[in-house]
């Protein structure tokens, strides 16, 4: 089947390329654009590993086709720190132990992401059922809860300061 | 994990849509949340010629109240039912049951219409549609056209929406004051598809129900509609026995699949329990 | 505080040595999205390897078409077991002296078996050759229970064994019988077992499961054919084992071979084998030169890699009337599958499943364990189980649980009556396990207090006596103890490679260090803790400690990561290395300091002169003096290697409680609260420990209440999916409560025993024994796992307290 162009922002970097209509995002962004943070845990649109963001929502790339994607916005883990700086999630993840072997990590990360945007001051119940979309094998996920809970209390602090 | 290859279409309108479904005929399949169609063509289990997007679509997203009606565009994903204000306060049920659907990565992108049309009887929003009495609102190459929800889901993946058609909108009355609601899905775990789940709107008058519609997910090939178990209950106080009397009105019309969720007879119980809990449920709300 | 106490206690800090919940250095690229995983791997001309595998369990291949499959734009090859044929790879030997179809050879003999693979420009290209690969199956009755595959008549599974009466193992006494294997003293065990006043039998069955790591299994496999070297990336918990087996398999020199383990996302032993894709990709790429990457589907791991359990067991105990345990006695039929590839030591074709005398004093035990093929994935060895311990212990606490309830004696107080006591460590048990240490009695009670045990039971009295209860209680008790740190190599070996470990370190001019072990990591953080453990023998900062596991061209040999052996024997490996090097920096530091070796006291990152403090060098004065300034006789440099065979196992030990509340209308269990308090002796890393702690609880939860492979009679493998394969959310995880003593072992140079088998070990039996206390009172004495809601309820309706 022919080749389509699509064109879309990744990471803030404009991206024109050439696609099989079949092609996943997930592919698209691990073997078309080298971002390999991303993985593939399931091919039942289970696990989570492969969550992004799109146009300002969580979406399991594994479940997306790269044409759909035309003229939007997807952030992936690689553009999350700033500059260098690591993001909120990503200290709190470090700070709490948040991770183990890394494979569910960017996942997690963009998840937390999003989710602490839609709720910036959750309960715990909050982020276990904001979270439930992604499975971790290593970490029981206790300490992810505290590691978001931290870049919760870390993104109201900085809102606090630039107020 | 790797689907067929296939040629897509994003149309701008629905007339555009429909034209591409008349001309690839049943070669192409219609592309919602896309949430139960890629997993299926990744397995290979489904391998259209031809995807047409829906979600370039203006005309099907939207939630509108249109007199004593809400009007849903079948595009509206689960997230957006949520976060719903119009829902919220017009038709409640809508704004809280799509918490129980999948997740929240899969609620951003899955619809109410990719649930309601694909027929499958593990999906919520049918026996939902069937609680609320709502009306699908069709659009074919002929013109458009309503079916109600009661008269909708015909059997095991099939709807009364033909191939050269689609699901525009759902229709739905806004609750009247003192109208209870509930969805009780019993699950395996978050993201599961129910055991058994059971829809149920209600209202009480004088202590006694005078509306109720309880509908029952995934135990039948379709959403089920439970006539008897709202026989027993209307002009009844809801007691332990009335409620008992609805259960076992509703497991008598229970034909589950069995399978790793359960067997028939478990899961027919749990329609059973999962009736009783939302009509509690429900009752309770009827503030 | 005084100066120079506060002085000390600032430079030990500085280490970030053992002891200290210092924060990990590996996150940093993982948070980022940098990690290395086999499938982020690209190599120029990479090809792309996906499997055609069999949709029936147990079928004659008839003919197998690849012409359509050529035609497929983008396919290079399509290769079958008579490809294999000419090389002699069509089958290989397995980890337990069995041979293993690499591709089917006219025959299939479980769901999903390997039967031919294409290799294609594109992963994309490579699925769509798989689906048009046309293959004829002639179907064959299909054996599923391995009780049925013992009767006479059973269907014969291994043609390719015909006539062999002996296996690997001894003697075979049926054409679908591997094994069988024995330990203890039968006879002893009868007497005990004909003269006890009390006795009780239970048949325990443990059902498969599966480990279900996040990242599956896979491998880029590049072969150079102008150096004529192959270098495999590959999802392994033992590369070195792979290397050498890949060599024996390809006649590649070994030092032409290098096997690469890097980023592994989860192994929970499901990493261990070596799988037919592995194979397929390595030939493939040494017949094309160039490189081949596989990486496999879910679906594909599910049901083809390393299963766990699958063992039917009989318990038996005797005892005294006021619940003194006299003997064990257990029969065990194990389910291997299709193929033995039961990844345990050579000598131990059922593992460490003779540690299932557990905690307790029992003077007479005997085990016996039949190994057979079935129509199913082979494996057995996998998932936190360390050698069947998972199986041994789940035996022996649901037989205490049993006969506690027998004797209708409270199951803490029975566990207590029969515990080894603290003062005959080290103690051999009857089945000749020589435990280095523990303190059962001081953990137990501080489970006890810390959850108030007196208070739940009375609060289950309460609740069992309330005919209006809309849920019942069950309080579960696991007091396990259980063997890892396999092994002692007179013992231990891995196609006759002895267990030992490994690790070589060097220090560098300026004062920082590399460190390179026989292990290799998937999650546990091995890049922080043994850096930590050289940091306080050496006294270096482990910030500045680089560890580098998994490559084989630069690692010094070992075993792996499984079984919660790294720190037991790498880590003992890493210490004596650092002492070596200890003892080489004391002679530097008297020639520096012109005195003799005996007059210096270590003193955290320093020797200085014993009585003169200010007359010290640093370890990192030291090091720079290593390179120009050493005593007459001695090398320059500061490094050493040490290859650590260790004396013993090590038996870390816990006491694990939870509470389970179980909805009588539907059979949901809520778990209340689970309390688990671990003895891994020493513990490098509080924080690391806990970590583990939590995810192999959460495993053992996933096991206990939910996962379950079943077959259906034609040798489907139902359910192979995550939708159905129960993995927990955040949401269905119950909160961990964590708790430890610290019993260090007596043989190990730093005391530490290993950790995060226990999780898994100990939580599953306490899962049942907590759901089967529920039920105790109307005397349920065994309940199958899973524990799911359908299963809770068929007992609930059995027993008659559904709702």
């Amino acid at each position: 089947m022919a080749k389509k162009i699509v064109s879309m922002k990744v990471n803030g970097k404009a991206v024109e390329e050439a696609v099989e209509p079949r092609t996943l995002l997930i592919h698209f962004l691990r073997e078309k654009l080298n971002l390999t943070g991303a993985h593939i845990g399931c091919e039942t649109s289970h696990c989570g590993a492969c969550t992004v963001d799109i146009d300002g929502a969580s979406v399991k790339a594994c479940t997306h086709l790269a044409v759909q994607c035309e003229g939007s916005q997807v952030l992936t883990v690689e553009g999350l720190a700033n500059a260098g700086v690591l993001h909120a999630v990503q200290e709190g993840f470090y700070k709490e132990h948040g991770l183990q072997c890394g494979f569910c990590t960017p996942g997690m990360l963009m998840r937390a992401y999003r989710f602490l945007q839609e709720n910036p001051n959750p309960t715990e119940a909050e982020i276990r059922a904001g979270m439930a979309g992604n499975l971790c094998r290593c970490t029981g996920y206790q300490n992810i809860v505290k590691a978001v809970q931290y870049a919760a209390a870390k993104l109201q602090q900085t809102a606090k300061e630039a107020a | 994990m790797i689907p067929p290859s296939f040629d897509y279409h994003a149309p701008k309108t629905v007339g555009e849509a429909l034209g591409l479904l008349g001309s690839l005929g049943s070669d192409a399949k219609l592309l919602a949340g896309g949430h139960s169609l890629l997993p299926m063509m990744k397995l290979r289990f489904a391998q259209p010629a031809h995807l047409i997007d829906l979600n370039r679509i203006p005309e099907l997203r939207g939630i509108c109240e249109d007199g004593n009606d809400v009007v849903i565009g079948a595009m509206t994903s689960e997230n957006e039912l949520i976060a719903s204000p119009v829902l919220r306060a017009k038709v409640p049920l809508l704004a809280e049951a799509p918490k129980l659907i999948a997740d929240p990565q899969v609620r951003n992108r899955g619809t109410i219409g990719g649930d309601i049309a694909h027929g499958d009887p593990g999906n919520d929003h049918p026996a939902i549609s069937l609680a609320l009495d709502a009306t699908l609102h069709i659009e074919g190459r002929g013109g458009r056209r309503s079916v109600k929800a009661d008269d909708f889901y015909l059997g095991l993946y099939t709807t009364a929406l033909a191939e050269d058609e689609i699901l525009t909108a759902i229709r739905v009355p806004a609750f009247a004051q003192g109208t209870g609601w509930a969805y009780e899905k019993l699950k395996r775990k978050t993201g599961d598809w129910a055991t058994a789940g059971a829809a149920v709107v209600l209202r009480l008058n004088g202590g006694v129900v005078s509306h109720v519609r309880i509908a029952l997910t995934n135990v039948a090939p379709t959403a089920l509609r439970a006539h008897a178990a709202e026989k027993a209950l209307l002009g009844q106080a809801i007691t332990p026995a009335t409620l008992q009397a609805a259960a076992d009105a509703a497991m008598a019309v229970c034909d589950p699949a069995a399978d790793l969720r359960g067997n028939e007879e478990y899961k027919t119980a749990m329609a059973g329990q999962m009736v009783k809990r939302a009509i509690q449920a429900a009752a309770a709300r009827c503030a | 505080m005084n100066a120079p106490d506060k002085d000390a206690l600032d430079r030990m800090a500085a280490l970030q040595g053992m002891g200290d919940a210092r924060l990990r250095k590996e996150d940093a690229r993982f948070i980022q999205g940098k990690g290395n995983y086999v499938d982020d791997i690209k190599l120029p001309g990479m090809l792309h390897m996906d499997i055609v595998r069999s949709p029936v369990a147990h079928a004659r291949i008839k003919k197998i078409d690849k012409s359509e499959a050529l035609k497929v734009p983008g396919v290079i090859a399509v290769l079958t077991a008579d490809d294999l044929k000419p090389l002699k790879l069509h089958w290989m030997p397995t980890l337990a002296g069995d041979v293993a179809a690499v591709l089917a050879d006219e025959k299939v003999h479980f769901q999903m078996q390997e039967v031919a693979v294409v290799i294609a420009e594109d992963r994309y290209a490579a699925a769509d050759g798989v689906e048009a690969v046309q293959v004829e199956y002639e179907e064959l009755p299909v054996v599923l229970d391995p009780h049925e595959a013992l009767k006479p008549d059973a269907p014969v599974l291994r043609e390719d064994l015909a006539g062999k009466t002996t296996g690997a193992h001894g003697p075979r006494e049926h054409h679908n019988h591997i094994f069988t294997w024995d330990a203890g003293d039968k006879a002893a065990t009868d007497a005990a077992f004909a003269q006890a006043p009390v006795t009780v039998k239970e048949n325990i069955f443990y059902p498969r499961v599966h480990p279900c790591p996040l990242e599956t299994c896979g491998c880029v496999a590049s072969f150079d054919p102008v150096r004529g070297e192959l270098t495999t990336h590959i999802t392994s918990q033992a590369p070195h084992v792979v290397r050498t087996v890949v060599s024996l398999l390809s006649g590649i020199p070994e030092s032409k071979v290098r096997i690469i383990s890097p980023d592994i996302g989860g192994g929970f032993g499901n990493k261990v084998g070596i799988y037919p894709g592995y194979v397929c990709a390595i030939v493939s790429s040494i017949v094309l030169g160039r490189p081949v990457k596989w990486v496999e589907d879910r679906i594909e791991n599910i049901s083809s890699t390393a299963f766990a359990r699958d063992y039917h067991m009989e318990g038996e105990l005797a005892a005294t009337p006021d619940g003194r345990i006299l003997a064990l006695r257990t029969h065990v039929v194990a389910d291997h599958g299709a193929f033995d590839a039961c990844a345990d030591p050579t000598k131990f074709p059922a593992g460490l499943f003779h540690i299932c005398s557990g905690s307790y004093d029992i003077p007479a035990a005997y085990a016996q364990v039949k190994g057979v093929y079935t129509n199913k994935a082979p494996g057995g060895v996998a998932y936190r189980c360390s050698f069947r311990v998972t199986e041994a212990v789940y035996l022996i606490e649901r037989m205490v649980d049993v006969l506690a309830q027998k004797l209708g004696m409270d199951k803490a107080e029975i566990r207590a009556k029969n515990f080894v006591r603290k003062e005959q460590f080290p103690y051999k048990s009857a089945f000749g396990f020589e435990y280095d240490s523990g303190d059962y009695h001081t953990a137990l009670t501080k489970v006890l207090d810390a959850v108030d045990y007196k208070a739940l039971r009375a609060e289950q009295a309460a609740r069992r006596a309330d005919p209006n209860a809309t849920h019942l209680m069950g309080i579960g008790l696991v007091t396990f103890t259980e063997v890892v740190g396999a092994g002692p190599s007179k013992m231990c070996d891995i196609l006759g490679v002895g267990m030992f470990d490994s690790c070589e370190i060097r220090i560098h001019p300026t004062g920082s260090a590399i460190a390179r072990m026989g292990t290799i990591t998937q999650g546990q953080g091995h890049q922080t803790t043994y850096a930590q453990i050289i940091a306080t023998e050496l006294g270096i900062p482990s910030e500045v400690i680089q560890v580098e596991e998994g490559d084989t061209s630069t690692a010094p040999y070992g075993l792996g990561t499984y079984g919660s052996r790294s720190t037991p024997v790498a880590g003992a490996a890493i210490a004596l290395a650092a002492r070596k090097i200890h003892a080489k920096a004391r002679k530097i530091a008297a020639h520096l300091l012109e005195v003799g070796e005996a007059d210096l006291d270590w003193e955290i990152d320093r020797f200085h002169v014993k009585g003169d403090p200010a007359r010290h060098k640093t370890m990192k004065d030291i090091a720079w003096a290593s390179y120009n300034n050493v005593p007459a006789g001695l090398e320059m440099g500061l490094e050493a290697v040490h290859y650590y065979d260790p004396p013993n196992f090590t038996y870390p030990f816990g006491i694990y409680l939870a509470v389970v509340d179980i909805d009588r209308a539907t059979g949901e269990t809520k778990v209340r609260r689970f309390y688990a308090l671990d003895d891994c002796g020493t513990r490098i890393n509080p924080m690391i420990i806990e970590g583990q702690i939590h995810g192999g609880l959460t495993e053992g939860f996933a096991v206990a209440m939910g996962q379950q492979m079943p077959f259906d009679a034609q040798g489907n493998l139902l359910g192979n999916t995550l939708m159905d394969y129960f993995l927990p959310t955040f949401v269905e995880t119950p909160h961990w409560e964590t708790d430890h003593t610290v019993t260090p072992s007596p043989h190990h140079p730093i005391g530490a025993k290993g950790v995060a088998e226990s999780p898994h070990v100990g939580s599953i039996p306490t899962f049942t024994s907590a759901v089967v206390d529920a039920f105790a009172h109307v005397g349920v004495t065994q309940l199958t796992m899973p524990h799911s809601a359908f299963n809770v309820w068929k007992t609930l309706k059995a027993t008659g307290l559904a709702l």
